[in-house]
């Protein structure tokens, strides 16, 4: 599978997505003027993968911000993975968040009672 | 230039700094000046040695604020000079809270809508607030302007205050509508 790399600046974050390497990470900030047309690779790529995944896929959020529009595509991605595991594939979520962010803490919390996929919160400092 | 406009210029100097208003635009809102502005709040409150968990509500409050204002301001003239998504954007700072304050216009027929979707969402304790926030993410779509419905209800989650709000007619088809966000900065 071709590497997905999109550079972050300000306002978009960093996505990696390497199959091969066993990478698939988005970090940064996240508020792109067009949630869509910003995360469409995104989506197309995991699509892909979803079809022929890695034995056990671990999938790193390490966002510091994300903006409301944002939130929705997260749980988008998140539902892709919910269908992989319910295909009988291996997925888990590390979920970054900075130590001090509470918000950040419980937004990653949330969204592990939201869908039906393995979550390890991960504290950095 | 007349002295008269000069005077003003003082007058509206003085009033800003009366109100501790660090930030005002009137205008369109791109993302070029949001991401302009929330690098200047963010300069502005490093500056102040805001703490980073004030720093984040404020931040999130500019966003959703910001792209609020891009998305939804509908437009009030004819004319080719005026165009929708404009309006009024101020930030102030006093010892006690961050006040984050946004004015656009906005049609007649959509006022009671947004008046009623505001009450609701200033009723809901916590819990509810956190179960529409995922019911409204679950089956909200999209909109083509890129908005998600989840703007108020998420200021009014981080801020944990009920949402402030004003609308004043302008003619018989539009009106202003105010909403202001208070953060306090001692929690």
């Amino acid at each position: 599978m071709e590497i997905l790399k999109i550079e972050s600046t300000e306002d978009n974050p960093q996505i990696v997505l390497d199959r091969e390497s066993d990478i698939l990470e988005i970090s940064g900030r996240s508020l792109p003027e067009d949630v869509n047309t910003f995360y469409e690779p995104m989506m197309s790529w995991i699509e892909d993968y979803a079809k022929d995944p890695l034995d056990t896929t671990v999938f790193n959020f390490k966002l510091t911000y994300f903006n409301t529009a944002s939130s929705k595509i997260i749980l988008d991605i998140l539902t892709q993975f919910e269908e992989m595991i319910e295909e009988g594939h291996q997925v888990m979520v590390r979920w970054h968040y900075p130590e001090e962010d509470e918000d950040m803490m419980e937004a990653g919390e949330e969204y592990s009672e939201m869908v039906d996929v393995p979550f390890e919160m991960v504290s950095v400092s | 230039m007349k002295s008269g406009f000069l005077e003003f210029v003082y007058d509206f100097y003085k009033s800003m700094k009366a109100h501790e208003i660090k930030l005002v635009y009137e205008g369109r809102v791109t993302q070029q000046i949001t991401k302009a502005f929330i690098a200047l709040a963010e300069a502005q409150m490093e500056e102040n040695a805001e703490t980073s968990s004030v720093q984040r509500k404020v931040f999130h409050v500019m966003v959703e604020c910001l792209q609020n204002i891009s998305r939804h301001a509908d437009e009030y003239e004819s004319g080719e000079s005026l165009y929708a998504g404009k309006g009024i954007f101020m930030v102030s700072c006093t010892e006690q809270y961050w006040c984050v304050t946004t004015g656009n216009a906005i049609f007649n027929e959509k006022v009671k809508e947004l008046k009623d979707m505001i009450e609701q969402i200033n009723e809901l304790g916590e819990d509810e607030l956190k179960n529409l926030y995922v019911r409204q993410m679950r089956e909200g779509r999209l909109s083509t302007k890129g908005g998600a419905g989840l703007g108020f209800i998420d200021i009014r989650r981080k801020t944990k205050k009920k949402l402030e709000y004003h609308f004043l007619p302008i003619t018989d088809k539009v009106s202003f509508f105010l909403l202001t966000t208070y953060i306090p900065r001692i929690s």
